[in-house]
């Protein structure tokens, strides 16, 4: 008989071997989104690391000092101070903006509106995310700027209140889009039981649904809070971009990612100013990091309840 | 019978109201992109001719064409899709077919999600850092594309991932059933029923990219230049870099150009994603599962 000659099949095949480097090619491509985040850190870093640790940087002095004065001949002094107080202002009078009215447009899509209504406000939602940050930073200056001088009677337009504004709109759609998710995520066995219970549309809405997506909600508004505090183009063009602590929404500021954006290719590679920009880069790195962690966190939480 | 008590009344009453703030409040949000759309039309439709498009800036860039710009973000966006959507949707097919509900899957999560909050900026500095710099490549149309390519690869991962996971798991068990090793599993059945939604996914990462600016700000795209790219070793002008400098650098700009200028970008931008809507909708309309 010929069955004593067959052997136990060797699964190692041509096929078998692809399979293995594919397994193998497929997890590098997936791995590299780690690499990639401790990549960005560490050649920011390598950059700035020489300011960081060199005499001129004075921990104090950054975080204390609304001085930067990088180019002066003298005394170059690099308090980042007005930078920072400038990019929180304007990310929080953005958030001001988008906050309500990202999460009234996602109560309303999420649960009043139906069928085409629906999809149509929901890819126009989208539309407004595709609006690039450069063209809504020349709407700051061509639109909104000659707008806010000729309304509230001041000297210049480009300030808080124009990029306030212009941010707002801008982190709005990302905060729409996952409010909605967040509620979508609600069961709709909760709506079905209160609605059981008498409860009109808003009462479930307002009293179950939101409750219950809240922790989705938080995550929402940090990502929103992310990108607001990281837009660089359009704070660049219409926050006037002068150094100031500022005293009312009309005053103009200046953010870090602006200034980053605006000096860095003025300045030689390796320089005292060019590494402290990077250190504004690190800043801006570490903070980031750091919402995006939390609201991680928050999606967590929403996935166990 | 039934009958309304003043509570049902007041009830239904408020429901009303809350209905139409919540509307009103929604059209709010979305009434800016109507006017900002109506306002560039209108200022910058009479900038727009073939010549406009098809000529170099001239003047000191306050009159002329666009030309070397359009061009130079065509460059940018093909060499940053050749970089990140091979990547983005290996990474995709690991997460979605692969990877096993882990630590190491949980940190991967993490860093696409870290990746898409870092600023452009930030990604900017990297690009200088890593590309411009240390792998010597100069500021060129290979750093800066690399750049946006980094940028933009967590929108490739997250679509791709998506249409990848819509696929239902029968579909794979019967593959499976059948003798076929997982990838192949992956490359007849997975792929090609998934291949539109990563498609939608990849149109959306164009207009994404070529609508950034901070990043190629100082990795390969120059203020002006006489001459086309002719490899990726050149700088490059580039559409949104050229709104920027004519709006905020030249002076005497004529008060239409840039506004044409911001029209062919948005125009660019809005049909990329609107073809990406509506191959999104074909596709759901005709979905057999």
């Amino acid at each position: 008989m010929e069955v004593s000659k067959v052997k136990l099949a060797d699964r190692r095949t041509a096929n078998w071997w692809i399979d293995k480097a594919v397994a193998v090619l497929v997890f590098v491509g997936g791995f590299s989104a780690v690499v990639l985040i401790l990549g960005i850190f560490l050649f920011i870093t390598r950059e700035g690391v020489g300011f960081l640790v060199g005499d001129e940087f004075d921990l104090v002095e950054f975080f204390g000092s609304p001085k930067w004065r990088p180019t002066s001949d003298n005394n170059p002094t690099y308090g980042a101070l007005a930078l920072i107080v400038g990019t929180a202002s304007v990310t929080g009078l953005a958030m001001l903006v988008a906050v309500p009215f990202s999460l009234g447009a996602a109560i309303y899509i999420s649960e009043f509106a139906t069928g085409r209504t629906k999809e149509l406000l929901k890819v126009l939602v989208e539309l407004l995310a595709a609006i690039p940050s450069v063209v809504w930073g020349f709407i700051g200056l061509s639109i909104m700027n000659p707008l806010i001088i000729e309304l509230f009677d001041v000297p210049i337009g480009l300030n808080v209140l124009n990029s306030g504004v212009i941010l707002g709109l801008m982190a709005a759609p990302i905060m729409t889009t996952l409010a909605e998710d967040a509620l979508k995520a609600v069961p709709d066995s909760y709506r079905e039981a209160a609605e059981a219970m008498g409860a009109t549309r808003w009462q479930v809405s307002f009293r179950v649904a939101l409750p219950a997506a809240r922790h989705g909600l938080v995550a929402a508004i940090l990502l929103g809070v992310g990108r607001g505090f990281g837009e660089t183009m359009a704070v660049l063009m219409a926050s006037g971009h002068s150094i100031n602590l500022p005293s009312s929404p009309f005053d103009s500021v200046r953010a870090l990612t602006a200034t980053i954006a605006a000096e860095l290719g003025e300045t030689a590679v390796g320089s005292d100013h060019y590494q402290a920009l990077f250190t504004l880069g690190i800043l801006l790195f570490v903070v980031t990091f750091a919402i995006n962690l939390a609201a991680d966190v928050f999606v967590r939480r929403s996935d166990r309840a | 019978m039934f009958e309304a008590t003043e509570r049902t009344l007041r009830d239904a009453q408020r429901e009303r109201w809350v209905k139409a703030g919540l509307l009103v409040m929604t059209i709010l949000l979305i009434l800016p992109v109507a006017i900002i759309l109506t306002v560039l039309v209108m200022r910058g439709a009479p900038m727009l001719s073939i010549e406009f498009l098809f000529e170099e800036p001239t003047n000191g860039m306050t009159a002329g064409g666009i030309f070397p710009a359009l061009i130079g973000t065509i460059w940018l966006v093909i060499v940053a899709l050749l970089a990140s959507v091979p990547v983005g949707v290996a990474a995709a097919i690991y997460l979605s077919e692969y990877a096993p509900d882990n630590k190491l899957t949980r940190l991967i999560n993490l860093a696409i999600i870290n990746l898409a909050g870092v600023p452009s900026i930030v990604h900017a500095l990297f690009g200088v850092g890593a590309f411009v710099i240390f792998a010597g490549f100069g500021t060129s149309i290979l750093a800066a594309s690399l750049t946006l390519a980094v940028m933009t690869l967590p929108v490739v991962i997250v679509s791709t991932r998506e249409s990848l996971q819509a696929v239902p798991q029968a579909f794979r068990a019967a593959c499976w059933n059948m003798g076929a090793t997982r990838w192949q599993t992956i490359r007849r059945v997975v792929l090609p029923n998934a291949v539109s939604g990563i498609l939608t996914g990849v149109i959306l990462e164009v207009s994404r990219t070529a609508g950034e600016t901070a990043p190629i700000m100082f990795t390969g795209a120059a203020f002006f230049l006489p001459f086309l790219p002719e490899s990726v070793f050149d700088q490059t002008m580039a559409l949104s870099l050229h709104l920027f400098v004519i709006s905020t650098q030249v002076p005497n700009v004529p008060e239409g150009l840039p506004y044409g200028v911001a029209l062919v970008l948005v125009g660019m931008v809005l049909t990329m994603n609107a073809i990406s809507v509506a191959l999104r909708t074909k596709l759901r309309g005709r979905r057999k599962w």
